[in-house]
Formats: C-alpha cells, structure tokens, sequence
C-alpha cells in the first residue's frame, strides 16, 4: 500500500467541493482526488497513492515507471485489489 | 551478474554498481525505512551486488508491520459488530490479531469491505445511512492525506455515521529513536520517497546534524534506490552527514503544502506504540478535537484491548536491524507468509515475507550470534 503510481490526467472536476478527475494509469482508468495537486492540468502526470494525487511528474518518468510497473505485475496489484476482491466476493453466497 | 539483466537499464545498473564497489573502503551499515524500498532491494538482488562491507538494515518501514496487534485486535472488535461496514486496505485483512484476522470476520458473515481510496468509504457511509462505516486509517505520511480528507469529507458533510480507527505513523520520531537507541548500529539512513512527496525533507535536517547521520531521500526503483545508495556512501566515505535529495523528480525540499494544511487541521501529533519497537513520542498523528467524533476507538469503546504478542516473533530486532529475518528461528518454519506469526511477514512490504519470498534461507548453522 505503500506505492505510489504514475498516471495521466485525462479530466478534472468538482465532487462535494473537492477537486477530482480521472487519471490514466497505463489503460486502466480510475476515479483520484487531485485536491492536493490543485494546479494540475489535463494531460499532466501525477503519482497517485490510495486514491489521491500526492506529487506532480514529468511525462519521461512517469511512462518509465508504469513500464516498469507493468513488467513487475506491481500495477495490477496496486489497482486493482479492491475491484477484484469486490467482484469476487459478489459470486460468493454470504 | 545474473540480476542486472532485470534492471530497467542494465548499463546505467552497472556503472552504478561500479562506481559504489570502487568507492566503498569501510564497513558500513545503512537503513531503509520503505517497504517498497525492502520489496525493491531483494526482489532485484541489490544487497548481494552490492560490496560485502555495506550492509542494508530493513527498517521499520512497513506501515502494517509497525501496526501494533492490540489496534488489529480493535479493528476485528469494530468489524463483528452486526451493523458496521468494515472497512480498509487489501494488505491489512490477513494480518493476524491474537485470535483472527479480517478475513475470518468477514467469513463468519462480518461486513468487511477492501476499498481503493479512504473516499470509497466515505461514500459508503453516505450510501448507508442506516450503517456504521469504519475505515481502518493506518500508514504513514504518504497515506495520511487522504485518511486526513476523508475525515475531513464526513465532517463537511454531516456523516455521522463515518469513523476511523487511526492508527497514523510518521518517520522521524522512528528515526530519531532508532538513532537514540544504545543498540543502535545504522549509520546513515534512505529516507522514504514518497513520504518526502508529502513533507518534505526539512524536518530531516536536525536529525542529520545531532546525530551526525547521513539522510538520503530515495525512490523506491531498484535504480532510484542504487542511486540512494551510491550517495550515502559517497557522504559516509567523506565523513559528511547531510540531507540529500536523489528523487527529486517527485520530492521537493518543503513537500506538498495543501496537503499538509489539511494533515494539520484534522491531525495533531501525540505518541504512539510501533509493533516491535514500542512507544515513540511525538511519532504519531491523532483526530484533533474537533474531530473526535469520528474517532473510530472511542465511538465502539474498544479502547482498553491489550494484546500479548507471541513470544516466538522477533520482527521487533528484524525491524531495529538487530537480525535478518533469516535468523529468526522461526522463519519458514512455524512462521510463513500463509501463517505468519508476526507482521513483518504479514504484509509483502515486510522484510520477513520479502526473504521469504525470494528464497533467502540460510541454515541455522551459519548464523553468527
Ligand atoms: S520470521 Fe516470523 S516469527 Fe520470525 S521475526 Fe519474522 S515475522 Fe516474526
């Protein structure tokens, strides 16, 4: 939980006052709060932790870093524990 | 070399490699405080390319590690209750408390739900108004701001029915203390990128100075973190100890303001009990008053839980770099990642589960005592 991962901002928004968007993380798309990143455009990167956007990035770092992510199988794990687990305890009778 | 075919960049690896063998002439001990630091270093193989003299030390830098069992104890009491949706990270539902663990609660029918965000929760309790939803905020100070705005959210929002079982962490009180301990053998320390990303690296800067300790802020890529290495060696072998900046690509030397102005108008610093070190002072971040409502411990009075830890884990000396994991007589025997006896083999930013993981056993004959 202690990563951090590279996306790229795609749209930016306001939710109950706070700054959010959507945020690329290499084809896997995801709701992130960007209140902490306020100046931030559409089209730059961030790396995002638990959902919210905690520094800027340029593009050449955060592209290395979701290959290597990617490569690693970090990326999956990162973002998608909580839909995969989600869906699979919708298929178990509880 | 077998390894550095799996860096990203195999030349740059080696010149680095390269340059921290010609440089090293002393024996020195350093210190991680990042789990992904941990998970990066044995993944890749980095402490065994590295010369024989330097020493990395896996500090306590695991946020589910340092959680102490008696809270994990509190969190399972919150998720039996009938009307509570439980609910938290993925990596804290199999650490085990002294009788079960998430998992078990949600299999005798609790409401225990893994949540991408601290947010997702927040909407839970706006979707349920008739439930209690609980989030289990642990971490360090990567992970506060959004545990921070969560609160914030349910405040502003009137959610009642939101609280949070904190449990918060902030490293360098746990520096300071390892720095301050008689048994203490680190002499220089990698501090947590991403936690700088969040604070910065100022508050870094008397510690370097009292206890004359080199500090040097890194990534968490296996390259981030040999260029973290290469620099504290560079500081130790010229006698200097000072705050350096290797990540400056997601670090600045004050951190992210906004963040922090939130961090400080729902937390405030008070102790706090790291699992196998203790109680550090000044090392953990509280719900201010105003926000003591949404205090999780208070609202299902399960304060008083005390736990006994089990007297065969010794991630209390893993942690302080006091052993390997490897020495701990236990390791793959009674304690594996599929039981673990304690916490730093929990969670895979653990130094006891990353040694298992990656096969680093050694027969208890070899080990020095
Ligand atoms: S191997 Fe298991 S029992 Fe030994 S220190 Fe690590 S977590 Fe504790």
């Amino acid at each position: 939980m202690c990563l951090g991962v590279p996306g790229k901002v795609l749209e930016t928004y306001k939710l109950h006052e706070t700054l959010m968007g959507k945020v690329d993380f290499g084809g896997i798309i995801k709701e992130v709060c960007l209140a902490y990143v306020p100046d931030i455009q559409v089209g730059e990167y961030t790396i995002i932790h638990v959902g919210f956007a905690i520094t800027r990035l340029d593009e050449q770092s955060a592209q290395e870093t979701l290959a290597l992510f990617r490569e690693t199988g970090l990326l999956e794990e990162e973002l998608l524990a909580a839909d995969d687990h989600a869906a699979a305890s919708e298929t178990q009778p509880s | 070399m077998k390894y550095l075919d799996e860096f990203r960049d195999p030349d740059l690896a080696k010149r680095l490699f390269d340059e921290i063998h010609a440089i090293t002439t002393r024996h020195w001990a350093l210190m991680e405080v990042c789990g992904g630091q941990t998970h990066s270093i044995i993944r890749n193989g980095i402490d065994k390319l590295l010369p024989d003299k330097i020493e990395l030390i896996h500090g306590p830098g695991c946020p589910v590690c340092v959680t102490p069992l008696e809270v994990i104890d509190k969190a399972l009491a919150i998720a039996a209750h009938p009307n509570v949706i439980f609910c938290s990270f993925g990596d804290m539902l199999r650490v085990p408390g002294s009788g079960q663990d998430l998992f078990s609660i949600k299999s005798q029918g609790g409401d225990v739900r893994i949540v991408y965000s601290p947010l997702d929760a927040v909407k839970l309790a706006r979707e349920n108004p008739s439930k209690e939803v609980v989030f289990f905020g642990i971490g360090f100070e990567t992970t506060a701001p959004a545990n921070a705005m969560a609160v914030f959210q349910a405040k502003q929002q009137g959610l009642m029915n939101f609280s949070m079982l904190v449990s918060h962490v902030l490293v360098p009180p746990a520096i300071e203390a390892i720095m301050a301990s008689p048994t203490n053998r680190v002499q220089a320390f990698l501090a947590a990128g991403h936690v700088c990303s969040v604070m910065g690296y100022w508050e870094y800067e008397p510690i370097a100075e009292r206890y004359h300790v080199p500090i040097v802020v890194t990534g968490f890529e296996p390259l981030d973190v040999l260029e973290g290495i290469r620099r504290t060696v560079m500081q130790l072998e010229a006698g200097r100890a000072e705050v350096e900046n290797a990540y400056p690509r997601a670090v600045q030397r004050q951190g992210n303001i906004p963040a922090q102005t939130i961090l400080k108008q729902v937390f405030e610093v008070g102790e706090r009990k790291w699992r196998g070190i203790g109680n550090i002072p000044n090392s953990g971040w509280h719900l201010r008053g105003e926000f003591r409502q949404f205090d999780a411990a208070a609202k299902f009075a399960v304060e008083d839980i005390q736990t006994q830890e089990s007297p065969l884990c010794h991630s209390g000396e893993v942690l302080q770099g006091l052993i390997k994991p490897n020495q701990c007589p236990a390791f793959g025997k009674e304690c594996t990642p599929r039981k673990p006896l304690g916490a730093t083999m929990v969670s895979n930013e653990g130094a006891c589960a990353a040694y298992y993981q990656y096969g680093r056993f050694v027969s208890l004959e070899s080990i020095t005592s």
